[in-house]
């Protein structure tokens, strides 16, 4: 265990199980403590969640293209609820269309995220990421 | 041999005298609650009564349960509403108590002023799953610990700092206890500590603040929270019955304990929220027939549209009439047949469908991209096989089922999941907190009497 607590979950109306269990395995096994939330999450709930556990972290996938819509005022609920700064991170198919990535990481940037990733990202990637925000390496 | 159970109810002290090798109830008696000046006359006051039904009878043991003095007051205290602060109060009434209110988050200065002035007996403290969240239960013992009353707090919360929590609170001079955390992770909920910890307590100090001790020392048992008692009665029920409803209406609160797992029956219902307990039981402080009147028929006219007996500008002034007089007497019982006794039955029956309403999961629809789909917050309670009725409006009216129909689920609100085709059983002698006493020294022996005594509507 390296002693950091993630919270994720799948946002929305979104029903897609498998990949955020994977994540969820990934985690575990880089040494976070995981708090799953799931599928069909909303924003309260990883906020709940998220003070509860005082989690280091806030993750969120969303695959059906909804993300945008979904994400829009994470960033200032968390204020408002006193989980100053923390980090939120979001991956999976953001957005429909074909919009490349550099526009929709603006996008997600712009509303609050630290990291936004593309589809077809691996977990890894997303461990070695946020090991390093939260100061592990 | 023959076992005496007694109610130190808040209005009225309940003896029951039972047979045991009949596995029968020969004789119940009751008398007014004298807590001001010994509780003692008045338990003796109902057993000349129960001597006179029954000649004189030597009993063998004697088991006693209490609610008198207020019960068991308590206040819940958690972080999220919908987390911590409910795992609390879930707890709190589990355990037989009376939850006045819920605190969540950090708690104010005003809020402490309302502490103040509920004057509880006790706290259940908890915030942060373990090795969560710190900040909010240290901040709230030590807001705690400033309040100028005497009650003991029971320490629920991250395990990480209940030392530190224990620490504050002595420093307050506050008796504390340090209990496992009602929800060590997140969204699991753990209340078997906390309500061993409440029952403790209970018997260690709220006994004495209400004047118990001398009746204790003539028990075979220690004295219990009347809920409890009634929680372990249907629990004992439920293991030969299968999934059961209790609804008990009561002049101050409708209480209600459903022993099920709640989980959904339908194949493409998600869950949602806290998990719940096998072994639930909630109280309705604003639903009862004689001091929360008042309460009951402002939500029967006002949210509910109610209409009683015609409900034309005559019936309305008769049924201010009504409240008035239940107001000047509290034990007042009309005649069935007149228009007060319909006003009754209506009132049991509305406050018997919002208390079980407010008890069932609900079930929500949501339409995805992926077409609709179902969300279930609580229990389900479709598969209940028994609802059966407690208290004194259901079991002397005329008509005790046509009151229970109301625990039953409403095809124009089918997302309210109440039981779907139960059987009513109704228990005419208030048995249910004599039978959990009994379940602790003979778990059989009471399956039996309830068996024996429970009528099948």
């Amino acid at each position: 265990m390296n002693g950091k607590t993630v919270v994720m979950g799948v946002i929305g109306a979104d029903v897609h199980a498998i990949g955020i269990k994977i994540l969820s395995h990934a985690f575990e096994g880089a040494g976070f403590k995981v708090v799953n939330l799931g599928v069909m999450v909303s924003q309260e709930e990883f906020i709940e969640a998220a003070i509860e556990t005082a989690a280091d972290a806030i993750l969120v996938s969303s695959l059906y293209g909804h993300g945008e819509l979904d994400c829009r005022g994470l960033r200032e609920k968390c204020e408002e609820a006193g989980l100053r700064n923390i980090p939120l991170y979001v991956g999976g198919n953001l957005v429909v269309g074909k919009r490349n990535f550099e526009e929709v990481e603006k996008t997600f940037l712009e509303m609050g995220f630290n990291r936004a990733y593309p589809p077809g990202t691996t977990p890894e990637r997303g461990i070695e990421d946020i090991s390093k925000d939260l100061g592990l390496i | 041999m023959k076992t005496l159970a007694i109610d130190f109810g808040s209005t009225f002290t309940k003896v029951s005298a039972i047979c045991m090798e009949k596995a029968e109830i020969i004789g119940t008696a009751k008398a007014f609650t004298t807590i001001e000046t010994d509780i003692r006359d008045g338990l003796n006051n109902a057993m000349k009564e129960l001597h006179g039904q029954i000649g004189r009878v030597d009993f063998a043991q004697k088991l006693a349960a209490s609610s008198a003095g207020g019960g068991l007051k308590m206040v819940a205290v958690g972080l999220v509403p919908a987390l911590t602060a409910k795992a609390a109060s879930t707890a709190a009434c589990s355990a037989g108590a009376k939850v006045v209110k819920t605190f969540a988050y950090e708690l104010s200065t005003a809020e402490q002023q309302e502490i103040f002035d509920i004057n509880p007996d006790l706290i259940l403290l908890s915030g942060g799953t373990d090795g969560g969240n710190k900040e909010a239960i240290l901040h709230n013992a030590k807001k705690l610990a400033e309040i100028d009353r005497d009650f003991s707090v029971i320490i629920a919360g991250n395990k990480s700092v209940a030392q530190d929590v224990l620490d504050d609170l002595v420093q307050g001079f506050k008796h504390a206890v340090i209990c496992d955390n009602v929800m060590p992770e997140f969204n699991t909920l753990e209340i078997m500590s906390a309500k061993n910890a409440i029952r403790d307590l209970f018997m260690e100090k709220i006994i004495e603040a209400k004047g118990l001790t001398e009746a204790a020392k003539l028990m075979d048992a220690p004295i219990i929270p009347t809920p409890l008692a009634v929680f372990e009665g249907a629990q004992v029920l439920s293991e030969s019955l299968g999934d059961i409803l209790v609804v008990d209406v009561g002049g101050a609160t409708t209480d209600v304990y459903s022993m099920c797992s709640g989980v959904p029956v339908m194949t493409n219902v998600s869950l949602k929220g806290l998990p719940e307990p096998f072994a639930k039981r909630t109280v309705e402080g604003d639903l009862g027939m004689r001091y929360s009147l008042d309460s009951l028929v402002e939500i029967a006219t006002i949210e509910r549209k109610a209409v009683f007996c015609g409900d034309n500008g005559e019936t309305m002034a008769e049924l201010d009439k009504f409240r008035a007089l239940c107001a000047a007497d509290p034990s007042f019982v009309p005649e069935p047949s007149s228009l007060f006794g319909k006003f009754d039955k209506a009132l049991c029956g509305m406050a018997v469908n919002l208390a079980v309403e407010r008890h069932s999961g609900k079930l929500e629809t949501a339409y995805s991209p992926f077409g609709q789909i179902f969300y279930q917050t609580g229990k389900d309670l479709t598969d209940v096989k028994y609802v059966i009725g407690v208290g004194g409006a259901i079991i002397y009216s005329p008509d005790p089922a046509e009151i229970l129909t109301n625990a039953v689920r409403d095809e124009y609100s089918p997302e309210i999941l109440k039981p779907v085709k139960p059987k009513f059983l109704l228990d005419k002698k208030y048995i249910f907190a004599a039978m959990g006493l009994v379940s602790r020294v003979d778990k059989q022996l009471a399956t039996k009497i309830f068996h024996n005594e429970l009528k099948e509507l």
